[in-house]
C-alpha cells in the first residue's frame, strides 16, 4: 500500500480562477496516471490556494516566521512526493504571491522534490515566461521540474480559434512525466527542515 | 532567579507625536532607565551593540561604565556583544576593565548580529559568522584564562606572548551568554562550554524557543557540565502594561503598528497570540511570564524590553515602576516555589569565585 501525496500550489487571485482550473486539470491528471497499474497505491491531492494566505505571506516576509495556516502549508509542501505550482503571468513572470511563497519557503525543503510547473495567461504570448521566469526559480531551489510546463492562455479553455485540445495533451504529457518521476524518485516524504545536529568537535576544526 | 530590562538603543520617533529624540536624550534615557531598574528592585541592565543609525550604543562598555558609577547592585550586560565583528581581544580588554570599575557587577551576551553591511565595515564576511564566532570566543576564553597566550587563528594576526590586561578580577572572567534566535550551532557552542544561553523570545513562536533550549539542555548534560535541568537559561520578554488590559492595547497598539522590526504586518492581537508579547494587565504579564518555563523548564534570567519603538522615556519608566511594583515580586515567589532542588541561580561573580576558590581548595588538600 503506497500512499502519494501531491501538494498543488496556485497562486490565481480571481475566484473562481482560470489557473485554480487548470491546477486542478493538472492534479486530475496526476492522480490517474499514479494509479494506472497500481491498484494498492492512493493518491491525496492537497491544495494550497495563496490567495487565502496572502495577507499571512506578507507578514511572514515582515517577522520572519509564518503565521498558523501558512506554516501548515509550507509543511504540507515539505512533506509531499510531488508539487504542482501554478501562477498566473504578471508581467512577464509569476505573480508576487507565488514568488512570496517559494521567497518564505525553507530554501532546503524542495531538494530532489518532483515539481511540475504550470502557468495561465490572458494570451498565448507569455507562454514562454515558464521557461524563462519560472523553470529558474526552482532549478536554484534544486528541484526536479518536469520537462514539460503546461501553459494555457484564455483561447485554450475554449472558444473559436483556441487549442483546446492542445491544452488537453499538453496536461496528460506533463501529467505522465510527472507521475514517472515521482514513482522512480520515490523519495522519503517529511524532510526536517531543522537540519542536522553539528557537534562542536567539527565547529572547532573550521 | 534575575530580572531585568535589555534595550536595543534604537532611536525611532514616537509615532503619535512624530518626533524623534536626540540622540543625546536617547543615551541619556538608557542610563535614566538602568538607574530606575536598580531603584524598583530590578537585578540586570543590558545594551545591545549596534553600529548603524538609527541605533546609539555602539560602545557598550562606555554606557556600562558610566552606569556602573551610578549604582550599586545593578548587574551590568549586553544584549549582544559582537563576537563575529570585534576583536576578541579588544573584548577581552573592555570587559575585564568594566568588571574591575563595577566591582565584578559584569556579565555579557555573545552574538553574531544580523546587519549585512557591519561584517565588511569591520573587514569581515557574514558568511563566516559562525566560524568567526567560535574562533574568536576560543581565543576570548584563553585571553581570560591564560596570563601569556600565544595563538594563531584564520581570521586575526597571531600573538606571541600576549597578555591581556587587566586582568579578570580576582581572577574570575565574567560569565557569558550566547544569544541566538534559531542557530543550533550557537545553542551546541554554549553546552560545550557550559556557557549561558539565552533566547531572543520576541520576535518568534515560542516553539522557536522551546526547540533550541531543548537542544541546548540536552547538549549541556552530554558534556558533563550538569543534568539538563541544570543548564544556564535566559529568555528575552516583551511587554507594555496598564492597570486595566484595554488601555495598555489602545496606547501600545500605534508604537506596535509603526515598529520598526514587525510594523505594517500582522495585528497587534495576532502577534500576541503568535509571539511571546503580552499587552495587558500586570496580572496578565505575571500569567504569560509564569507559562514561559511550561516549555523552557525552570530557567534563571528573565529579560524585558519596555524602550524600543518611540515609546517616551516616561512611559518606559512608568514599565518599570509596574514591573518592580507588581511584576517581579509575585514572580520572584511563584518562579522559587516551582524550583524544583538542584536548578541552580545564573552564576555571579561572587558564586563563580567561591566556586572556584572551593576548586583551589580541593587541589591544596590533594597536594
Amino acid at each position: 500500500m503506497t500512499t502519494r501525496t501531491i501538494v498543488v500550489v496556485s497562486a490565481g487571485l480571481s475566484v473562481p480562477s482560470s489557473t485554480r482550473v487548470l491546477a486542478d486539470q493538472l492534479a486530475d491528471a496526476t492522480r490517474r496516471r499514479l494509479l494506472e497499474g497500481s491498484p494498492d497505491t492512493t493518491v491525496e491531492i492537497r491544495h494550497v490556494g495563496l490567495r487565502e494566505l496572502a495577507h499571512a505571506l506578507v507578514d511572514n516576509l515582515l517577522t520572519g516566521f509564518p503565521a498558523p495556516a501558512l506554516k501548515q502549508a509550507l509543511d504540507e509542501v515539505a512533506q509531499a512526493d510531488g508539487v504542482i505550482a501554478v501562477t498566473p503571468i504578471f508581467t512577464a513572470s509569476y505573480n508576487a504571491l507565488f514568488k512570496a511563497f517559494f521567497d518564505v519557503l525553507d530554501r532546503e525543503t524542495l531538494v530532489g522534490m518532483p515539481v511540475l510547473i504550470a502557468a495561465t495567461g490572458g494570451t498565448e504570448r507569455h507562454s514562454l515566461a515558464l521557461e524563462h521566469a519560472i523553470r529558474p526559480l526552482f532549478g536554484y531551489l534544486r528541484a526536479h521540474v518536469v520537462p514539460t510546463a503546461v501553459y494555457a492562455a484564455s483561447s485554450d479553455f475554449g472558444g473559436r480559434g483556441g487549442d483546446s485540445a492542445g491544452l488537453a495533451e499538453r496536461i496528460e504529457r506533463a501529467a505522465d512525466e510527472f507521475a514517472t518521476l515521482i514513482t522512480s524518485l520515490d523519495r522519503p516524504g517529511g524532510a526536517d527542515t531543522d537540519g542536522d545536529l553539528i557537534p562542536f568537535e567539527r565547529l572547532l576544526a573550521g | 532567579m534575575q530580572f531585568g530590562i535589555f534595550t536595543v538603543g534604537d532611536v525611532t520617533p514616537d509615532p503619535t507625536v512624530g518626533l524623534a529624540p536626540s540622540e543625546f536624550d536617547r543615551i541619556q534615557a538608557m542610563v535614566t532607565l538602568a538607574r530606575k531598574a536598580e531603584e524598583v528592585g530590578l537585578d540586570v541592565f543590558a545594551t545591545g551593540e549596534h553600529h548603524n543609525p538609527p541605533f546609539v550604543p555602539s560602545s557598550p562598555t562606555t554606557l556600562l561604565g558610566f552606569i556602573a558609577a551610578q549604582t550599586s547592585r545593578l548587574l551590568l550586560s549586553t544584549s549582544t556583544t559582537l563576537i563575529t565583528t570585534n576583536d576578541p581581544v579588544k573584548i577581552a580588554e573592555d570587559y575585564a576593565m568594566l568588571q574591575h570599575l563595577a566591582g565584578g557587577r559584569v556579565d555579557l551576551m555573545l552574538g553574531r548580529g544580523n546587519t549585512g553591511p557591519v561584517y565588511p565595515w569591520f573587514g569581515q564576511d557574514i558568511r563566516n559568522g559562525i566560524a568567526l564566532t567560535v574562533e574568536n570566543y576560543a581565543l576570548l576564553r584563553r585571553l581570560w584564562r591564560e596570563d601569556v597566550v600565544d595563538w594563531e587563528g584564520k581570521f586575526r594576526t597571531p600573538l606571541q606572548g600576549f597578555t591581556s590586561t587587566p586582568r579578570p578580577l580576582d581572577g574570575v572572567p565574567p560569565f557569558v551568554w550566547h544569544g541566538s534566535i534559531r542557530s543550533r550551532e550557537i545553542a551546541e557552542l554554549a553546552a560545550y562550554y557550559g556557557d549561558g544561553f539565552f533566547a531572543n523570545h520576541i520576535f518568534w513562536p515560542k516553539e522557536h524557543t522551546e526547540r533550541m533550549v531543548g537542544l541546548y539542555r540536552q547538549r549541556f548534560e552530554h558534556y558533563g557540565h550538569g543534568r539538563a535541568d541544570q543548564a544556564i537559561v535566559g529568555l528575552g520578554g516583551q511587554v507594555f502594561m496598564r492597570k486595566n488590559s484595554q488601555d495598555a492595547i489602545a496606547e501600545y497598539r500605534p508604537y506596535f503598528d509603526n515598529a520598526p522590526v514587525y510594523g505594517h504586518g500582522p495585528s497587534l492581537e495576532d502577534f500576541m497570540a503568535q509571539t511571546p508579547l503580552t499587552v495587558g494587565s500586570p496580572q496578565q504579564v505575571i500569567d504569560r511570564t509564569l507559562s514561559f518555563r511550561e516549555y523552557v523548564g525552570d530557567y534563571q534570567r528573565q529579560m524585558f524590553l519596555v524602550d524600543h519603538a518611540g515609546l517616551p522615556l516616561k512611559t518606559a519608566l512608568e514599565q518599570l515602576d509596574l514591573l518592580g511594583e507588581e511584576v517581579v515580586p509575585v514572580l520572584r515567589k511563584e518562579f522559587a516555589a516551582l524550583r524544583p532542588a538542584g536548578v541552580p541561580e545564573a552564576p555571579t561573580h561572587q558564586s563563580l569565585k567561591a566556586a572556584r576558590d572551593a576548586e583551589l581548595g580541593k587541589e591544596l588538600v590533594s597536594r
